[in-house]
């Protein structure tokens, strides 16, 4: 049974998300999830654009993550960053369905993040906060406070899966 | 110290003479109410924060937000010279409120995600660019004085 409530439930809200990191981590609650689901529903095929377009402004506003996507053509509308775009659109969905499980069900692309590309875990938070700043900027009637709190708390909760050597 | 191109500054002071002071403030100070729940404990004299319609109705929110979007605009004009600029702010923030910094940088970040939500196509990656650099600037200069 999924624990109901929002502030302070810490990680033991979310199925195995244990340990250290999890405790850090605000838990979903139903409202969160089904705030987030609502919004997923409207964007529909079209994940892929802001995803696409969130990873265009974390190369720009925070430039240090430009190592992480050395080859890759970073230009504005380039395929790589648009197929790039797509695959994080795809681990999001899959994110949305295993929000009880989410280590597991994440723990091939915390693999080859984590140990193979090496990327620094607080990229994941600023990417995060550069697909909230999309997300508002294209549904801003959507974008109430609950609205950002919930995806907020959704996203963290990837970047924190995707960090843990757990799964 | 954070350098700011002629570009981005152009960037930033455009945005601002559009932005309405007195609600972006309340807006951005609000949602990091409601999205980090533990900055609340800076704002106990401030009464209803009890969901998030209470804090963005709140009238000492709003008060405060304005405030502190006010004082972003002595950052606007002295971009080259933050430090001094928030040097007594700084001393304020450290000694007699106790603000963990880090939580400056989130100010600045809901702010910058509030800029996009009202600016739209004007709100590029460019611009956002600016911006993160001019919040993050005024975010260490308040951090400054801390010991």
């Amino acid at each position: 049974m999924r624990p109901r409530g929002g502030e302070g439930r810490g990680g033991e809200g979310r199925g195995r998300a244990g340990g250290a990191l999890g405790s850090a981590v605000m838990a979903l609650s139903a409202g969160d999830e089904a705030l987030v689901r609502a919004l997923w529903r409207k964007m529909g095929s079209n994940v892929g654009v802001y995803t696409t377009e969130a990873l265009e402004r974390i190369v720009l506003a925070f430039p240090s993550t430009r190592i992480y996507f050395a080859p890759l053509d970073l230009s504005p509308g380039s395929m790589q960053l648009r197929a790039h775009g797509k695959k994080v659109a795809a681990a999001l969905s899959v994110a949305l369905g295993h929000l009880d499980d989410l280590p597991d069900a994440l723990s091939a692309l915390s693999d080859l993040h984590t140990r193979q590309l090496r990327v620094d875990p607080t990229s994941f938070q600023l990417l995060g906060h550069c697909l909230l700043l999309t997300l508002a900027r294209h549904y801003p009637g959507d974008f109430s406070p609950a609205m950002h709190r919930a995806l907020h708390r959704f996203l963290t909760h990837v970047a924190w899966a995707l960090a843990s050597p757990c799964g | 110290m954070v350098h700011l191109t002629a570009e981005e500054k152009a960037a930033i002071t455009g945005l601002w003479a559009k932005v309405n002071v007195e609600e972006t403030g309340g807006e951005a100070l609000g949602r990091l109410l409601v999205v980090y729940p533990w900055t609340q404990r800076f704002f106990d004299t401030f009464g209803n924060l009890s969901s998030p319609s209470a804090i963005m109705g709140n009238p000492k929110v709003k008060a405060h937000g304005k405030k502190v979007l006010t004082s972003f605009e002595d950052a606007i004009k002295n971009m080259d010279n933050l430090k001094d600029t928030f040097a007594k702010l700084s001393e304020l923030h450290c000694d007699k409120l106790h603000v963990d910094p880090e939580n400056f940088r989130l100010l600045g970040n809901v702010m910058v995600i509030v800029l996009a939500s009202h600016f739209g196509k004007d709100f590029t990656p460019q611009v956002q660019a600016a911006w993160q650099k001019l919040v993050s600037g005024v975010a260490t200069a308040l951090s400054h004085k801390y010991h």
